[in-house]
């Protein structure tokens, strides 16, 4: 029972990076291979921030400044890296997506060097033998998750979202500002991963430059597996990878292997159901 | 058979020949100081290093740059290369002379690496682009984490090879590895030079420029991208089993993604479909990696990091950004060559629109079979509508 | 034999969804026809090419090159049996030359026959095949005007030529059957009177059947021998030329009610 609860937290992690991946995906149509990284930025902003010290007070503002910092350094990626590629070939856009995720880790390895550092982020104390971080994960990305969905479904600007990845030549004939709609996907893409990274040092406390990497190909492929570009298909695919990572951690014999069955799992459902459990076919104009 | 040789003689242009002409120079130098006794201890280490790059650099550059799909699972496939291959050479070492140990456990690396490439090649069918670089990603990381902890691979210590101790062993006696390294490189440019130079290679170009009409045209992209494949992970493998011959255990953790994403940086670097600049880029990569060492270890080697990764932002940027198009063709090397042509030799190329390696039988006169048909008065431009047009107001 | 159509389709058609792009079509074409299919835009004239190279598979009925039955086969088998077509955008293999664009349109032709492992490892028949596919590249690009220009990058070609350089390409393949659509798009008269030229000289001196999609009609009344009109994806009429054109529900369904 608690390894499902903890998996269900896992995934509530792995489900707002996927998130970022799927709404990017969906609205300006590449693989942003930097949302992994843009998590570790965001765990560094928080250890740089608790530097000044761990009072209750200090975490608070480690937390705003870890989603301005993301925030900004999305929208900030988006402008440099990927709209001079808007047009080009998706092959050059993905290259340019891992240039920019090594660029970060390069970055943060210069400043903080490789080794990782401890964080202390955790709520300490357990209810009913499950972690207070663990429930305070799960409330509180179920509580964001839900806002997104009415935020996109609801307001002007996120009908806006959706019309742009349905036709974005369409939306722009409609006076659709594309270039905004973009940048703001990539504003709260960036944002979610910033809640990401907290509730991931609420789980790990350590923050080294490569924490993003695996994370964010896990939650890439939490994505794919609900379907990319769908955002209730990133949430059960995040989800359900978190469950299945730490039901396969739970066996002794089976753990090593756990990576190696997640990747299956997708490289299966890839070949089995392209569009993955929710998304949808898209046809190629002849 | 005397034909055989005027077909080559007549289909002979030098330019086909460069790279050969340059790594076989390369290999005839190093092996002279090698027996002169003109080279350090280093040096045959670092040629290794340089040939097994060139090989991944090229097979690489045959998925991303001829066929156009991004592979970010090359090591992995490197990564079967050197663990088979080294567990084959771990059971004949010490029966069978060095160099056919060598050459069998190469060949066995290449093989079962190419089978991985078949496995991985099928998913290549149905997805493009993004998905299909996400599955070859999580191919490397399968590969990687079944190696770490199959007891059978040695484990997380890693697996030994007695390739590497052999070797030692053997010291001067043995024929050094670089020969046939740059034998195997040879070998690898000669299949995918004359691959690139053959209808096949056509057909692979056509999926890359434009999958639609190659499939309408009848080639059969499955089999091509299969096809593709298989031999980049062929040759990756082999590159894996060069690996086991300079160090001993093997280490699971130097295949990481890292290293497939330093492979695909020499390919982005030389050029995407280059093989030259395949070549060039991986010896500068590589000699600059072996040069610096000393000084980027530790938390400098972010330096390294940092340098790829604007290579990958620039480079990529530069070349396919729509608003830089006008620089490009400003600063073209192609336009570059010409200008220096007709100003300083005089000579005006008439092959200014010749971007495209169009094969060896360009220059040869052949007679046009249909000459006769085409000389009579049938004439494309004095046409005149012999109907008055109805429905045009 | 009773089948002797070249192209005969029966009661094709196609839904995506609930929307019928086409159905009903029915059309049978002769041996060396110059068959015209016309409609306003959208009326599912390039989506009946795309269910005839196997792009789209049909949802009802089926067709059948010279009484066999093709329905169900994947594009690149459609075009190894004998349909072949031209693109409505342009499709080129942009990054490579005009000669090579129609050297992968001889890659399946049986006397260029060639396996992989004899081009990698330079066997004799290789340099004989490469010798004797770009000669007959050549031929084809002296036909259509092309061979001075047979090593410019198809996309530096001008439009009239690429568009040239596509039935080039698509004759490579050897079909029985050609598919052409909106090959005067965006010509002048000149060109486009051109283009009336060498599609008759086509039909005449490869024995070919030719299906083409127009909205040019000096080029359908100049050329075709029979037409079908498409509307809103059904055969509003069909017949000659001139029948189909001074049909009332033709003209009504091209300039709108008055």
């Amino acid at each position: 029972m608690s390894t499902l609860i903890d998996g269900l937290s896992l995934g509530a992690i792995y489900a707002l990076i996927a998130l970022g991946y799927t709404m990017v995906y969906g609205i300006a149509k590449m693989l942003n291979f930097a949302h992994g990284d843009i998590i570790m930025v965001g765990a560094y902003a928080v250890f740089t921030t608790l530097m000044m010290g761990e009072t209750v007070g200090a975490k608070i503002l480690a937390i705003v400044v870890s989603v301005v910092v993301c925030t900004a350094l999305g929208v900030l990626v988006e402008k440099c890296a990927y709209r001079p590629l808007r047009g080009a070939s998706p092959l050059a856009v993905l290259i340019t997506a891992i240039g920019v995720s090594y660029l970060l880790q390069g970055m943060s390895q210069l400043i903080f060097g490789a080794k990782s550092h401890p964080v202390d982020f955790t709520i300490h104390g357990s209810f009913m033998g499950i972690n207070y971080s663990t429930i305070v994960t799960l409330v509180v990305a179920t509580i964001i998750m839900i806002g997104l969905t009415l935020f996109v479904n609801l307001t002007k600007t996120g009908r806006a979202m959706v019309a742009v990845s349905e036709d974005r030549a369409a939306a722009q004939l409609m006076g659709v500002n594309v270039n905004f709609i973009i940048m703001l996907t990539f504003a709260i893409g960036s944002a979610l991963a910033a809640c990401a990274s907290i509730f991931y040092l609420m789980q790990i406390p350590t923050v080294s430059p490569t924490l993003g990497s695996m994370p964010g190909i896990k939650a890439f492929t939490a994505a794919v597996i609900g379907g990319i570009g769908s955002i209730p298909g990133a949430m059960i695919g995040g989800v359900l990878l978190g469950v299945i990572e730490k039901l396969a951690l739970s066996v002794p014999a089976i753990a090593p292997y756990t990576t190696a069955i997640e990747f299956s799992l997708l490289i299966i459902i890839l070949l089995v159901k392209p569009t993955g459990l929710l998304g949808k076919k898209r046809r190629e104009k002849v | 058979m005397s034909n055989y040789f005027k077909n080559i003689k007549n289909a002979f242009k030098l330019k086909h020949y460069v790279n050969y002409i340059g790594v076989g120079a390369v290999l005839l130098l190093f092996t002279v100081l090698y027996y002169v006794g003109a080279l350090n201890r280093a040096t045959p280490n670092l040629l290794i290093q340089i040939g097994y790059s060139i090989i991944l650099a090229v097979s690489l550059n045959l998925v991303v740059g001829l066929l156009g799909e991004l592979s970010l699972g090359h090591a992995g496939f490197m990564c079967v290369g050197a663990y088979l291959g080294a567990t084959v050479a771990n059971a004949l070492a010490g029966t069978l002379p060095l160099t056919l140990v060598l050459i069998i456990s190469i060949l066995a690396g290449g093989v079962s690496a190419a089978v991985f490439g078949f496995i991985v090649g099928l998913p290549a069918l149905r997805l493009r682009g993004d998905y299909l670089a996400i599955v070859t990603l999580a191919f490397g990381e399968i590969v990687r984490n079944i190696c770490k902890n199959l007891p059978f691979f040695g484990g997380a210590q890693g697996l030994q090879s007695e390739f590497y101790t052999e070797y030692l062993k053997a010291g001067k006696r043995a024929l050094p590895l670089f020969i046939p390294t740059f034998i195997a490189v040879l070998f690898m440019l000669f299949v995918v030079q004359n691959l690139i130079r053959s209808k096949h290679g056509r057909a692979i170009t056509a999926i890359r420029d434009n999958e639609i009409a190659a499939k309408a045209m009848g080639v059969n992209v499955t089999y091509y991208k299969l096809f593709v494949f298989v031999v980049s992970a062929f040759f990756a493998g082999v590159a894996g089993v060069i690996y086991t011959g300079t160090t001993s255990p093997i280490q699971y953790s130097f295949f990481s993604y890292n290293y497939s994403i330093e492979i695909l940086v020499m390919v982005v670097l030389g050029g995407m479909g280059s093989i030259g600049g395949s070549i060039i880029s991986a010896i500068l990569i590589t000699y600059i990696n072996f040069a610096l060492k000393s000084m980027l270890s530790g938390d400098m080697a972010a330096v390294k990091t940092l340098v790829y990764a604007l290579i990958l932002i620039v480079m990529v940027i530069y070349k396919n950004a729509p608003a830089l198009k006008n620089v490009r063709e400003k600063f073209n090397l192609q336009n570059l060559k010409e200008k220096i042509m007709s100003k300083v030799f005089k000579v005006k190329s008439s092959e200014s629109d010749i971007r495209d390696d169009a094969g060896e039988w360009d220059e040869i006169p052949t007679k046009i079979i249909t000459d006769e048909v085409l000389s009579t008065d049938f004439n494309l431009t004095t046409y005149t509508p012999d109907k008055p047009d109805k429905n045009q107001k | 034999m009773s089948e002797n159509y070249v192209l005969k389709t029966e009661n094709l058609g196609i839904s995506f969804g609930g929307l019928k792009a086409a159905q009903d079509v029915n059309l049978k074409i002769k041996k060396n026809e110059i068959y015209g299919l016309i409609g306003p835009n959208g009326a599912g004239k390039t989506t009946v090419f795309n269910m005839l190279t196997g792009v789209y598979q049909p949802t009802y009925g089926t067709f059948y090159l010279n009484g066999e039955e093709l329905k169900g086969l994947k594009q690149e088998a459609i075009n190894q049996k004998g349909i072949a077509r031209t693109f409505q955008n342009i499709r080129l293999f942009n990054n490579m030359s005009v000669i090579r664009n129609v050297m992968v349109g001889l890659h399946n032709n049986p006397a260029f026959k060639c396996n992989p492992f004899v081009s990698m490892f330079r066997l004799p028949s290789h340099f004989e095949t490469e010798k004797n596919m770009r000669n007959k590249a050549k031929e084809l690009l002296k036909i259509f005007g092309l061979l001075e220009e047979r090593n410019i990058l198809a996309c530096n070609l001008p439009y009239g030529k690429q568009r040239k350089l596509e039935i080039a390409r698509a004759l490579a393949t050897g079909p029985k059957l050609l598919l052409l659509d909106e090959p005067a798009a965006g010509m002048n008269p000149q060109e486009t009177a051109e283009l009336m030229e060498t599609i008759k000289f086509v039909r005449d001196n490869f024995d070919m059947t030719i299906l083409l999609i127009e909205h040019d009609m000096s080029l359908v009344s100049g050329i075709c021998d029979r037409l079908t009109v498409l509307n809103f994806g059904q055969v509003l009429a069909e017949g000659n030329v001139d029948e189909v054109l001074n049909n009332p529900e033709v003209v009504r369904a091209y300039l709108g009610d008055d």
